[in-house]
């Protein structure tokens, strides 16, 4: 069977909607503020296409500039990744001291 | 390593985010969800480095180097962030996820072969709209999220940027991008670069131009709708990539985005297109003046006397605790008179503060017990047999107007209903009016005592007298 990619992707991403609808439904409102953050984590998994930008040999008059694009979105990338994860656990681990206490 | 294998493991990292927003729905899940998440992106990570050709040396030191400037930075900003600054870091990162998908965009565009999307020497046209739409989408987080930034660090006027024909301007501008993107789908042959700068350029100036009417007071919406755009940039980036991680990431964050918007908006009572659209809290300001009506002023020994015979007190905490950092204080005052039998809870008004949940991680921070804050649902029964409610910070979220007041800008709001409490404390450092604009007639009730300072000072001159 030969479907196009774009039909493949799209229903993937159709059924990720709705996955993320009922998931983001369940996310208790205290921790609205983590979600934010961790979404703007996992959403810089874009890195991918940086790294495959730069990692990958091509031989268009305009692949130089390419990679210099790609740079500077494996830093931004790079910056979303590790300050959205480590932002949430400080935030997560100020939750967790107050249940270690009510113990 | 082969297709299948590779697409299997970015599907696996999807599911992997999945669990991660999934631990939030209760703190004690919520830190094995963070590190599902970030094993989730090691995954994906991994994956890509070893599909690459792993022969230069270049490449390498470029990838290594790409990502030892970016994790310092996050690292040192994730670190060093004040909770209570934590709407600009989101917005911050919103901003650099904007600016990610737009510069990934670019170096697909100009480096199509490394994709594979090329047929005959020239990008297919479904790879020409996502680029674009990548673009448009990923520039108008971008820019949106920088005045948004800017707005919350208070580098610019909280308050409504409203310019002559706005509406107009955009529209023109977004039919302009149209225009441009159609030439360059329809002609499948030229070289576009200056016509893809050009729209990269126009919907920069759209974000920019969007966000900067909208007042400080909707920015939990802005905020949440910023992020929700994040993902979906992701998402079509995802599509240009053939990406599964991208594309079930993307839809995500999107949704995520889009909830939290919506339950702002319902907050709030808004549509969420009277939001967008800006304006809210400037026009406001002329309702009737109040100037002249008597207002009971108290000191913090006034407070601390009401408080100490009350046996029930609510705390209502605003924006206002948050600019004054007066989270910890609050906290030493609720210990306190919890020390004196006194029962004390925390209410929360979804939209207090700037962005969703705001307000929950301050007072997580200053060691609130989760079991002593409520969601306006939970507490708003509860008022009539409080003795105080000790509002701090808060204005709108409480204003009666919303419910008496059918001329009232905020008419139809859910509010916490403070004033059926015996007592209302009511902290503020001014006797002004809210971000809304809007005059609070609970001010001038005869069971209401302004305590009009810094909101830290205060409370900690209570806890003093306590």
């Amino acid at each position: 069977m030969d479907i196009s990619p774009i039909v493949f992707y799209g229903s993937i991403f159709v059924l990720a909607i709705f996955v993320g609808y009922y998931v983001v439904w369940s996310v208790t409102p205290a921790l609205h503020t983590p979600l934010m953050s961790v979404t703007n984590a996992i959403s810089a998994v874009i890195i991918v296409g940086a790294i495959i930008a730069i990692g990958t040999e091509s031989s268009g008059s305009l692949s130089m500039v390419s990679k210099l694009v790609s740079f500077f979105a494996l830093i931004f990338a790079s910056i979303n990744i590790f300050g959205g994860f480590l932002v949430t656990q400080r935030m997560l681990a100020m939750y967790k001291k107050k249940g270690k206490k009510d113990d | 390593m082969t297709n299948d294998l590779t697409t299997i493991l970015y599907l696996l990292s999807g599911v992997l985010f999945i669990l991660a927003i999934r631990g939030l729905s209760s703190p004690d899940t919520a830190r094995t969800g963070n590190y599902l998440g970030i094993s989730g992106m090691a995954i994906a990570f991994i994956v890509t480095i070893v599909n690459l050709d792993q022969n230069n040396l270049i490449n390498w030191l470029l990838i290594i180097s790409g990502i030892s400037i970016g994790g310092l930075i996050g690292t040192y900003l994730s670190k060093r962030v004040a909770m209570t600054d934590m709407p600009q870091m989101v917005a911050a990162l919103n901003s650099m996820g904007g600016m990610s998908a737009v510069l990934v965009a670019w170096a697909a565009f100009l480096s199509p072969g490394s994709f594979g999307l090329l047929i005959n020497g020239f990008i297919n046209t479904s790879s020409i709209i996502q680029m674009l739409l990548g673009i448009l989408v990923g520039a108008i987080t971008f820019s949106g999220s920088v005045i948004a930034f800017l707005k919350l660090q208070g580098l610019m006027t909280g308050s409504p940027i409203i310019l002559p024909f706005r509406h107009i301007i955009n529209i023109l501008i977004f039919i302009t991008i149209l225009g441009l993107s159609t030439s360059m789908i329809l002609d499948e042959t030229g070289s576009h670069t200056f016509l893809f700068l050009l729209v990269t350029i126009l919907s920069l100036l759209l974000g920019l131009l969007l966000i900067i009417p909208i007042g400080g007071a909707d920015m939990p919406v802005v905020i949440s709708m910023l992020n929700s755009y994040s993902g979906f940039a992701a998402a079509i980036i995802g599509f240009t990539l053939g990406n599964m991680a991208l594309v079930i990431t993307g839809a995500l964050v999107g949704s995520s985005g889009a909830i939290l918007s919506y339950i702002m908006c319902a907050a709030m009572n808004r549509s969420f297109f009277s939001v967008i659209m800006g304006g809210f809290g400037d026009e406001a300001t002329s309702t009737q003046s109040n100037e002249n009506k008597p207002v009971k002023i108290g000191s913090s020994d006034d407070a601390a006397f009401i408080l100490k015979n009350a046996s029930s007190v609510i705390i209502i905490p605003g924006y206002g605790m948050a600019v004054a950092r007066a989270q910890n204080a609050l906290k030493e005052m609720s210990d306190k008179l919890k020390a004196m039998g006194i029962k004390v809870s925390f209410a929360i008004h979804p939209v207090a503060g700037r962005m969703p949940g705001h307000m929950n991680v301050l007072l997580a921070e200053a060691d609130v017990p989760y079991e002593e804050i409520f969601e306006l649902s939970e507490i708003n029964s509860s008022f009539p047999q409080a003795d105080v409610a000790f509002v701090i910070g808060a204005n709108d979220v409480t204003n009666p107007a919303a419910k008496n007041d059918t001329q009232s800008p905020i008419y139809g709001m859910p509010i916490l209903e403070v004033e059926n409490a015996k007592t209302v404390l009511f902290v503020k450092r001014s006797l002004g009016i809210g971000y809304a604009g809007i005059d609070n007639e609970l001010f001038y009730r005869d069971n209401t005592m302004m305590l009009l300072a810094d909101a830290k000072k205060m409370v900690e001159d209570i806890s003093i007298s306590l």
